[in-house]
């Protein structure tokens, strides 16, 4: 039977020699990773042991991943206490892939778990966060899921009671212009999609332009699918995969490559060819409101954000670093970049980037999720428009519902920067 | 199949965000007993009714489609929970949809819902009667898949009950 890439990885993880969409499987979890929000995960894990009789254990502490990342260093006494409870059960459990507050090894989840190697093509993971879903750049079957589900893998190893998605392919062509990228690629997908487009179903990417993408590129990709609902956006692990892995994770993966069926069943096929794609931008307060630059004109910024899991790495922060070099952000504007990790911290620092923008007038934050979601630091006052290279807009997402958040491409926001409003950055340089 | 009616207190567009009803920065706030506070807590009128315990047990939100959408945050649901509010909706997010399954959250998935505030709902197994209109419209119901969570009384319960048969085979 011809099978979709989810599909094949679930039939894998099932032990089944083909599975198809709508089927309902208990497949086995390959990696399960958790933030902060482990401290809810620790509580729902001990309420399902409670009165039992059967000691607290986790099913396989080599596969859980916990990384400190959303308010780091703790901004609050709330935050400090979370963080120590989740400390000593890791301690306790004997957590292997714990990333705690460190400035040689922590940094962004999403980031943190492909870097370390943590990420194997063909495998299943699960988070307990949205953008989970990043982790189908290096062609997994990843996908966000609630801290009880999570204290339920804790628990069995496996997770329950998964339907099987049905896909769209999304065929891929074309030579990015000067000046566009994999996130104007996947705001306008968003865009077209809409919001619930591909709700309960996969993205799966195919076509030249993601052959000829860098993993970098896909993670913002897959990272950002969920923003259309999807459950998890992959990409068909290729020569790229291999080289990642091997250059950038330090794993010299010898395993299958799975591929999708050629005749594999979808539920849509989405072509796009983006040699003719324009900077896109999301406007306030859906991620799927997005309109070419050319049509967000005069929009006057307060700050500009250049971070995260979607575009805080280090391609990113040597787009921005390029256009902003020698140049100063615009009076009356506030430019922060929090990188991905701190490898791309310490990597940005070596090859120049971080003083090019500190010199701009940028303001360099520690790797961490923080003001994405406006839970640590870089928050908004009343009237304040920002522009960001994060992944969602949502009214008050930046911690102030009396705000405005427009998301794009590093180029972007770097170009934006300089002038003070929405601009276009093919031509910057 | 139980029934009972809801008086809607509030209508919702489509896409309403876990930023929406939970922000961000509460997230420390996690426990199921603490998160009820925070419900909509940029929607400050409805936010103030919910804590002066205005609005009683068995209410109903009425939104669009893709309720619940962005963050994967559990609080979203143990907060609407904790003042025992069902959601219609005209569609669920995927990881919100699973998490009220999980906790128990009642939720109706109901595509073709019309109901204005003050209306009262009797929510039936297999559709929702708006009284107040006088019209019915259908329930679109859960895969059977998460109807089983649900039928165990959430997925601590279902989960102990998997923990305990896989302990015993030891």
């Amino acid at each position: 039977m011809s099978m979709t890439l989810v599909e094949k990885i679930l039939a894998r993880a099932t032990g089944q020699s083909a599975v198809k969409a709508g089927d309902v499987l208990e497949p086995k979890v390959d990696l399960a990773m958790s933030h902060e929000n482990a401290a809810l995960v620790i509580n729902q894990f001990s309420e399902i042991y409670k009165d039992t009789g059967i000691p607290l254990k986790v099913w396989d502490p080599s596969k859980i991943a916990i990384i400190f990342d959303h308010r780091v260093p703790a901004e609050s006494a709330k935050t400090a206490t979370n963080q120590k409870k989740i400390r000593d059960f890791v301690g306790k459990q004997g957590v292997t892939k714990f990333h705690d507050i460190r400035g040689d090894e922590g940094g962004i989840c999403h980031q943190v778990l492909p870097e370390n190697g943590y990420v194997i093509p063909g495998s299943v993971i699960v988070g307990t966060d949205s953008h989970t879903t990043s982790h189908g750049a290096l062609g997994t079957f990843a996908f966000g899921i609630g801290a009880t589900e999570m204290a339920s893998v804790w628990t069995l190893g496996t997770v329950l009671n998964v339907e099987v998605p049905g896909t769209i392919k999304v065929n891929v062509n074309g030579k990015f212009p000067v000046g566009v990228y994999p996130k104007d690629l996947i705001l306008y997908l968003i865009g077209k999609l809409t919001a619930e487009g591909a709700n309960f179903k996969v993205l799966e990417f195919h076509g030249e332009a993601i052959k000829n993408m860098s993993t970098s590129g896909r993670l913002t990709l897959s990272n950002m699918s969920v923003e259309a609902g999807a459950t998890s956006g992959i990409v068909p692990p290729d020569e790229e995969t291999v080289r990642y892995l091997k250059e950038e994770a330090g794993i010299d993966f010898k395993g299958e490559l799975l591929k999708p069926d050629l005749d594999a069943k979808y539920d849509q096929v989405i072509e796009i060819n983006v040699a003719t794609l324009a900077p896109q931008i999301a406007k306030p307060h859906t991620v799927d409101n997005v309109k070419p630059i050319s049509e967000v004109t005069n929009v006057k910024l307060n700050q500009i954000v250049i971070g995260s899991c979607t575009n805080g790495r280090l391609d990113d922060l040597e787009v921005a670093a390029k256009i902003l070099k020698g140049k100063k952000v615009a009076k009356g504007v506030r430019m922060l970049v929090f990188p991905a990790s701190w490898r791309i911290y310490k990597e940005a620092l070596k090859r120049g980037y971080i003083a090019d923008l500190m010199d701009a007038g940028a303001v360099i934050m520690n790797s961490n999720c923080g003001c994405c979601l406006g839970v640590h630091q870089g928050a908004l006052a009343d009237g304040d428009v920002s522009l960001s290279t994060t992944n969602r807009n949502f009214k008050g997402r930046q911690g102030n519902p009396n705000s405005e958040v427009y998301l794009c491409s590093a180029a972007v926001a770097a170009a934006s920067a300089i002038t003070g409003v929405i601009t276009d950055p093919r031509g910057a340089n | 199949m139980s029934h009972h009616t809801s008086k809607v207190v509030a209508i919702m567009t489509n896409d309403i965000s876990t930023d929406i009803i939970y922000p961000g920065r509460f997230m420390a706030t996690v426990l199921p007993t603490e998160t009820p506070q925070y419900c909509f807590a940029d929607m400050t009128e409805l936010n103030k009714r919910l804590k002066n315990k205005e609005i009683p047990p068995n209410s109903a939100i009425v939104a669009g489609a893709n309720f619940g959408c962005g963050s994967s945050r559990e609080q979203a649901v143990s907060t609407i929970k904790g003042h025992e509010i069902v959601i219609v909706a005209k569609g669920f997010a995927r990881i919100f949809l699973q998490n009220s399954v999980n906790l128990g959250l009642k939720t109706v998935v109901c595509p073709t819902i019309e109901a204005a505030e003050g209306d009262e709902l009797e929510i039936l197994s297999d559709k929702v009667v708006n009284v107040t209109k006088g019209k019915s419209f259908p329930i679109e119901p859960l895969p059977q898949a998460r109807q089983a969570i649900v039928d165990a009384g959430g997925l601590i319960a279902y989960t102990r009950k998997r923990l305990l048969e896989k302990t015993e085979k030891k």
